[in-house]
């Protein structure tokens, strides 16, 4: 009851609550009750009462002093003045203006863009109510569209690690925004009045717009200071080649792992897949790969060569010499001529129709044979584009470094601002960057952890997650996203653009405001840019903004012959490359990603020295030994992993690991392969000496067994084998009849019948699935002794099988899921019956029913349950990480059993959603997690009970199989087997 | 006391010289003495310690969860399930004892059949122990029990977990039944016999008024012949049930119609090898030879043969109907038990429980009480290889080869499972110290004259 009842008039004796409320203030019990009565007798309250409760004042004659007590006390109770209240009134405020499209429970999609290596990806971000919990592909966004990967899909879990850095340090203390801005501007002062001399800024790849034109007017108002740029993971070499692989028929890829390491990888993989399929418009494509290290790229082939990464090289050039053109002399193998004549053939069969892919991290030579290549084959234009560089101001990233080293060396850098990037432990070490950079003067680190490099710098700042901050980017073909925020920072944190803007002067401006004026600028609509500026932004994708291609030059660009620089290398080569996990260790500190099994290895939580079986035999190891690997004086050891497919004579390191600041996760894992890197050759080392050091590591794998041990779970035929019997795959292991089973078959009552098709011509086992499905259903993190042990919760995981010889193996992936079998062997075994069956097909998981027997998970012939053996959901209990939990679902305790739900949660919203509308579920309507994020489009969900449905009509497909069905567990997940397309003429 | 020749026939399963008197005061004097001897006190004493190791691993089993134990995906069950069918196996002697070999009048019973039934009752509570304790959420076992509740929920009855709850607390139930009621007049008897007061009130109370008399006789008999009637389809069904939990699986190795009568078969076999290696040294260190006779060694050495010789059977037929099948998947189960990473558990398992045991065949080994301990032991180990080999070997490598493991136990696993040797054996040493071993009344009855009269 609030004041205003007893009225506007005040009248001297009328009751005041304020005097009341001091009256009983603080008393309680026998006390409260002495209090009022006193107040009972008091002339106010009787007013009070006659106002109030005419009746009950009326006849207080009926009332004895007790009942007359207790109306006096229930009066003021609602008035709210009861002596028991000792808290603060807290005040729930809905919405005074609710966003119309805000309804609590629904979340929200905003369009953004991760940066890969510094190339844009669009996403759309899923925000319960201002808290972003999950990351989709934009299927605006050209080059994902509408999928994501799985760094992509993990940076959700940065955004909250507890290890980021949270507040501005100088010198190891907590210091302040305006503190740092005081300072640097005494500094620039006196640096701006010697043109810059002696500043130097440090960024990773920038494709920023708005990001370069700061740079660029810093780079005015100190014609002096200078830009430097280093990204691990930037190309050595090599021309601006955006692919388009849904036109080519013949690819070829040499040591290219372009589904994967690659900045445009998302795009690749979709229009490579596109041609995967056996009933493709313009038939198969064919893809030759030579590789030295097995990949993902190296397992889609339908013709395979490991070679080591120089032979690679020898290859090009006999590619090169056998189209005319180029010379073939210099170090290295000859490839099987047979097998480079089919190449050849194949290639001028599809002149225009082909490409040549060189890889990423080979070197210069290969990259301009491969341009010469396909412009001499007519493909520029077709399957690939040359185009200007994306990159702001694009240099060569090692040298730049190198040039920055030299100079910090030699005395000429006074400050140096690191604007992202820890190129303290990312640059090779024959460089030495850490031991140079103590001799500048003024060192700056931005970055989101406090990590190798701000231990060396002087300021340390937090730098805003993309998700925390406005920004743009662009993809790898050009096309410019600005990134809106999901959330403000939840630290500290400040953008890049604020860091430039206080070099620039302006310290107040926010990263709205100088994006926002960069695009007004830039890009003058007059009164149309406030819609021109929403649109782009809610699209994600700002229209018309690729960059023209390049002119096509001509073919020879007079690189001198390999031979003058080589002399003949001999030994045991070293490759590097970025992890496929953690790539060059910005992603050590997220444990999903350092809990993802890599593609082809399936290990977790370290990194190893890949070894082929023949090699590992000569030199006598077995995986988990310790090899000291020595190269020009330098040294780093390594624990063995033998890895069918790799390349004999060859060794592959990877960078991400050995980090001594990465966060609790990252930190202390693994062998850091930066140790014996250099500047000149940072992806290869010709010619290496190993040792073995008699110890052994012990390294968490997933998946221990190889080989499918003739059980067909994979089926795969190539195309011509298809053709001749259609119907291989379920004829494998044929399913049981459906009338021998003594039961009737189960009648559905509603119109849903959920199923999912897994077409495994298109899955390239890049893992994005299983991390997708991690960030939507709230999956814990083990750690590597519980993965070693067998513990690993991934409720998606992708099985990968060696097949065939295991020098030159043919490789398999199959994701693996709760099939959602209709005869689940799990439903009956359980004794609280805590796993039942839907009307809609769906094998029901009830946490909160489960007493943890196991049985289940014993029963069941796929192993796609998954228990909580101790309590991992709740094992970190920093604050922030509850925020990345998806509502939706349920966090499992310990004792708990899991598995895949297909996303109910997902079912249940459209559901909802469709009843709300009156009409049914729409095919295409409902995506599964691992179905939105897949770059090859590989995993359909959707209702069999529909015959048109997408799902109902890969199932009708000839190729398509239940794994096991022969138990007659009748999977509702089924496969759709794997159809190669070889070359006819190499019996492979 | 000289160990008696072999003969034939007519072999005293008594030792000779002994009255009704005499026969009462050697048994209950182990029980009625006032100074409890050394060997006890060092026995008790180990199996407590071990016992308080229990203690403290199931503690921290309940604290830190299932997770300390080496079970992981694919081997959801380790030690805890292998040893529950163990501890179960070995209380099936007891009961066939008391009730089948009472219903087949087999008198030589008499000596063993008391400690064997409280053998079994023991061995009941210390596989009880791990169903409980091998749950996830061991604080909601009590869904595994119909009874009437506000979520309206049953057991789900087609699993067979929850067959074992039914069949292992009526074996429990039952046994412990039976065993009461066969004490009470050895009860009472020591309740007069007894010289403290504390005794006399204890055994008193336990006696429940037992005075002798005919008519309580005539109901004791009664009684006790529908106990034993009880009992008897328990010593098959118990076993059965639990061997559901393996066939009514899918894997394979498993999921076999043998299982049933193989299970029992084994469950005898191991528990007539666990009264063996029990009643051996006890007869020696309580000077009961006469009581426990060679004869009754002998009888018990020679339903092992047979169990054995089953069990063997079983073994062979699995082989057989892997091959027969033509099922890949079984068939990898054989090789892979052969020749995989447990090859070592198999092969012993083959030693200790097929070729050991046939030296029962020869009657030297017969004759020879260390032969016979040795024997009996090795079939104990040798059986617990047996279902270490069926739920390991089955489980770490089914039906996808991606998902194969390797079950490593634990310190915990050891740990809980020598926790449950000490429970046993503590119980045992209770039992010893404090209630007739041996059944005096029934040994009362098998004085020579007593039929005469």
């Amino acid at each position: 009851m609030s004041n205003s009842t007893l009225g506007s008039h005040e009248p001297a004796d009328r009751l005041r609550m304020e005097d009341v409320r001091e009256r009983l203030a603080n008393k309680s019990g026998p006390r409260f009750w002495q209090s009022l009565d006193e107040l009972a007798e008091t002339p106010e309250f009787m007013k009070f009462l006659h106002g109030e409760f005419p009746d009950v004042a009326a006849a207080p004659s009926n009332l004895d002093r007790r009942e007359f007590l207790a109306l006096v006390a229930a009066s003021l109770a609602l008035t709210g003045l009861t002596a028991c209240s000792s808290t603060v009134p807290e005040k729930i405020v809905p919405y005074v203006r609710q966003p119309e499209e805000a309804v609590p429970g629904r979340p929200l999609f905003f369009a953004s863009a991760f940066s890969s290596a510094g190339y844009g990806a669009g996403v759309l971000v899923e925000s319960h109510l201002g808290r972003p919990t999950k990351i989709e592909g934009n299927p605006e966004h050209p080059a994902s569209r509408g999928s994501a990967d799985a760094f992509t899909q993990a940076s959700i879990l940065t955004l909250y690690d507890p290890d980021r850095s949270q507040v501005i340090t100088n010198g190891g203390r907590i210091a302040t925004w305006d503190a740092f801005i005081t300072s640097m501007s005494t500094e620039l002062d006196g640096a701006r009045t010697r043109r810059g001399e002696g500043v130097r800024f440090l960024t990773e790849t920038v494709t920023s717009p708005t990001l370069g034109d700061q740079m660029r007017r810093i780079l005015a108002q100190f014609p002096s200071a200078k830009w430097h740029r280093y990204d691990p993971l930037s190309r050595t070499s090599g021309d601006h080649a955006v692919y388009h692989f849904d036109k080519a028929d013949v690819i070829v890829s040499l040591d290219s792992d372009f589904l994967l390491q690659h900045p445009d990888h998302l795009r690749n993989a979709r229009d490579f897949t596109s041609r995967r399929r056996p009933a493709t418009d313009g038939g198969m494509n064919r893809l030759y790969v030579i590789e030295s290290t097995p990949s993902i790229t190296g397992a889609m082939a339908d013709q395979r060569v490991a070679a080591r990464s120089r032979d690679v090289v020898q290859t090009a050039r006999q590619l090169s010499v056998s189209m005319g053109g180029g010379s073939a002399s210099g170090p290295g193998q000859d490839t099987n001529q047979q097998w480079l004549n089919a190449v050849i053939k194949d290639l001028n069969a599809h002149r225009g129709r082909s490409v040549i892919v060189p890889g990423e991290y080979q070197t210069q030579e290969l990259h301009a044979i491969a341009r010469d290549l396909n412009m001499s084959l007519g493909n520029v234009g077709q399957t690939v584009e040359y185009t200007s560089p994306v990159e702001e101001d694009a240099v060569d990233h090692m040298q730049s470094l190198a040039a920055l080293v030299d100079d910090m060396r030699n005395g000429r850098v006074d400050m140096l601002f690191v604007i992202g990037g820890n190129p303290v432990y990312t640059a090779p070490s024959d460089l030495e960057f850490g031991q140079s950079l103590s001799r500048v003067r003024l060192r700056t680190h931005l970055g989101l952890y406090d990590d190798e490099t701000s231990e060396l710098c002087q300021w340390h700042i937090p730098e805003t997650h993309f998700l925390e901050s406005w920004g743009d980017i662009r993809s790898f073909d050009g096309t410019a996203t600005i990134q809106q925020p999901l959330i403000e920072p939840l630290y500290g944190s400040k953008s890049a653009y604020e860091i430039l803007s206080a070099v620039l002067g302006d310290s107040t401006k926010s990263p709205y405001e100088i994006v926002r004026d960069y695009w007004q600028q830039s890009n003058p609509q007059g009164d149309q840019f406030e819609a021109w500026w929403r649109k782009s932004v809610h699209d994600g994708v700002v229209a018309e903004s690729k960059p023209r291609p390049a002119a096509a030059q001509s073919p020879s660009r007079g690189l001198p012959p390999a031979a003058q620089t080589e002399q003949m290398p001999t030994g045991l080569e070293v490759v590097i490359r970025p992890d496929p996990c953690v790539l060059d260790g910005r992603f050590a500190n997220n444990a999903w990603l350092q809990e993802l099994p890599k593609p082809v290895t399936k290990l977790t939580w370290d990194n190893a020295a890949l070894i082929s079986p023949a090699t590992a035999q000569r030199l006598g190891l077995a995986t988990e030994d310790v090899i000291e690997i020595r190269s020009e004086g330098r040294s780093v050891q390594a624990p063995v992993w033998i890895a069918p497919g790799q390349a004999n004579e060859s060794i592959t390191l990877f960078l991400g690991y050995g980090r001594t600041r990465a966060g609790r996760i990252g930190s202390n894992r693994g062998y850091d392969a930066n140790r014996i890197r250099t500047s000149a050759s940072p992806w290869l080392l010709p010619n290496v000496e190993i040792r073995k050091t008699g110890s052994r590591y012990p390294l968490a794998s997933t998946q221990h067994q190889s080989s499918m041990e003739d059980r067909a779970t994979v089926r795969f035929a190539t195309i011509d084998q298809f053709k001749e019997n259609p119907r291989f795959a379920p004829e494998a292991r044929p399913e049981p009849e459906r009338s021998d089973s003594l039961y009737p078959e189960f009648v559905s009552s509603t119109d849903y019948a959920w199923g999912m098709a897994i077409d495994l011509s298109t899955c390239i086992g890049c893992n994005a699935c299983t991390v997708a499905c991690q960030a939507e259903n709230n999956i814990p993190v083990v750690g590597k002794d519980q993965v070693a042990n067998g513990r690993a919760m991934h409720w998606l995981r992708i099985d990968r099988y060696f097949h065939g010889d295991i020098d030159q193996p043919e490789i398999f992936f199959q994701p693996v899921l709760c099939m959602h079998c209709e005869k689940a062997p799990c439903e009956p075994v359980c004794p609280v019956g805590a796993t039942t069956h839907s009307a809609e097909g769906l094998n029901e998981m009830t946490y909160n029913r489960c007493v943890g027997t196991r049985y289940c998970s014993n029963n069941c012939p796929y192993k796609v349950r998954r228990f909580n053996f101790l309590d991992y959901a709740y094992r970190d209990t920093s604050p922030v990480l509850s925020l990345l939990r998806n509502p939706n679902v349920t966090v499992r305790s310990r004792g708990v059993m899991e598995k895949c739900t297909y996303c109910v949660q997902r079912i249940n919203q459209a559901r909802i959603t469709a009843k709300d509308e009156d009409r049914q579920i729409r095919d295409g309507e409902i995506l599964t997690a691992c179905q939105a994020t897949c770059p090859a489009d590989a995993i359909v969900f959707g209702n069999t009970a529909d015959p048109e449905s997408r799902v109902s009509r890969l199932k009708a497909e000839s190729r398509n199989y239940g794994l096991l069905a022969e138990l007659n567990t009748r999977p509702r997940t089924t496969y759709l087997a794997k159809i190669t397309n070889p070359n006819p003429e190499l019996k492979q | 006391m000289n160990e008696l020749p072999i003969e034939p026939r007519q072999t005293p399963i008594i030792g000779p010289g002994y009255t009704y008197a005499s026969v009462t005061d050697k048994i209950s004097s182990i029980v009625l003495t006032k100074k409890t001897p050394k060997g006890w006190l060092i026995g008790f004493g180990i199996s407590f310690i071990l016992t308080m190791m229990l203690l403290f691993a199931v503690t921290y089993l309940l604290v830190k969860g299932v997770g300390i134990w080496g079970i992981n995906i694919p081997v959801g069950w380790g030690f805890a399930i292998i040893n529950f069918v163990w501890w179960i196996g070995i209380g099936h002697a007891g009961t066939l004892i008391s009730a089948i070999l009472l219903l087949l009048r087999q008198e030589w019973r008499t000596s063993i059949n008391r400690f064997a039934e409280a053998m079994t009752l023991f061995a009941v509570s210390c596989a009880g122990l791990y169903p409980l304790l091998h749950l996830g959420r061991p604080w909601f076992a009590y869904w595994l029990i119909p009874y009437p509740n506000t979520m309206d929920m049953w057991p789900q009855f087609r699993s067979p977990l929850v067959w074992d709850v039914f069949a292992v607390t009526t074996y429990a139930t039952v046994s412990l039944l039976f065993w009461y009621v066969g004490l009470i007049p050895d009860l009472a008897t020591l309740r007069d016999r007894s010289s403290t007061r504390f005794g006399r009130i204890l055994y008193g109370i336990l006696a429940m008024g037992w005075r002798g008399s005919a008519i309580h006789w005539h109901r004791y008999e009664v009684a006790y012949l529908l106990l034993a009637g009880l009992a008897t389809p328990l010593v098959v069904s118990v076993h059965t049930v639990v061997s559901f939990d393996f066939a009514i699986s899918i894997l394979p190795g498993w999921h076999t119609t043998i299982f049933p009568p193989y299970f029992v078969a084994g469950a005898i076999y191991s528990g007539f090898a666990m009264v063996m290696v029990l009643t051996i040294p006890i007869r020696a260190a309580y000077g009961l030879q006469d009581f426990i006779t060679m004869r009754h060694l002998q009888n018990m050495a020679k339903v092992m043969l047979a169990t054995g010789l089953i069990v063997a059977y079983g073994y062979l037929m699995e082989i057989f109907m892997a091959w027969y099948s033509a099922s890949s998947y079984e068939q990898f189960v054989v090789s892979n038990r052969w020749t995989g990473p447990y090859r070592v558990a198999y092969w012993a398992l083959i030693l200790m429980n097929v070729i050991i045991p046939q030296t029962l065949w020869f009657r030297r080994v017969r004759n020879s009480v260390l032969g016979l301990f040795l024997v009996a032991m090795s079939v104990n180990i040798g059986m617990w290889l047996e279902r270490f080999v069926i739920v390991v070997t089955s489980l770490h490598r089914d039906f996808l080869p991606s998902s194969w493991g390797m079950y490593y136990p634990t310190v915990w696993d050891w740990a809980t499972f020598a926790g449950t040797i000490g429970l046993f054996l503590a119980l045992l040493f209770l039992f010893i110290r404090f209630l007739p071993m041996i059944s005096i009344f029934e040994m009362r009855t098998l004085v020579p004259g007593t039929e005469a009269k």
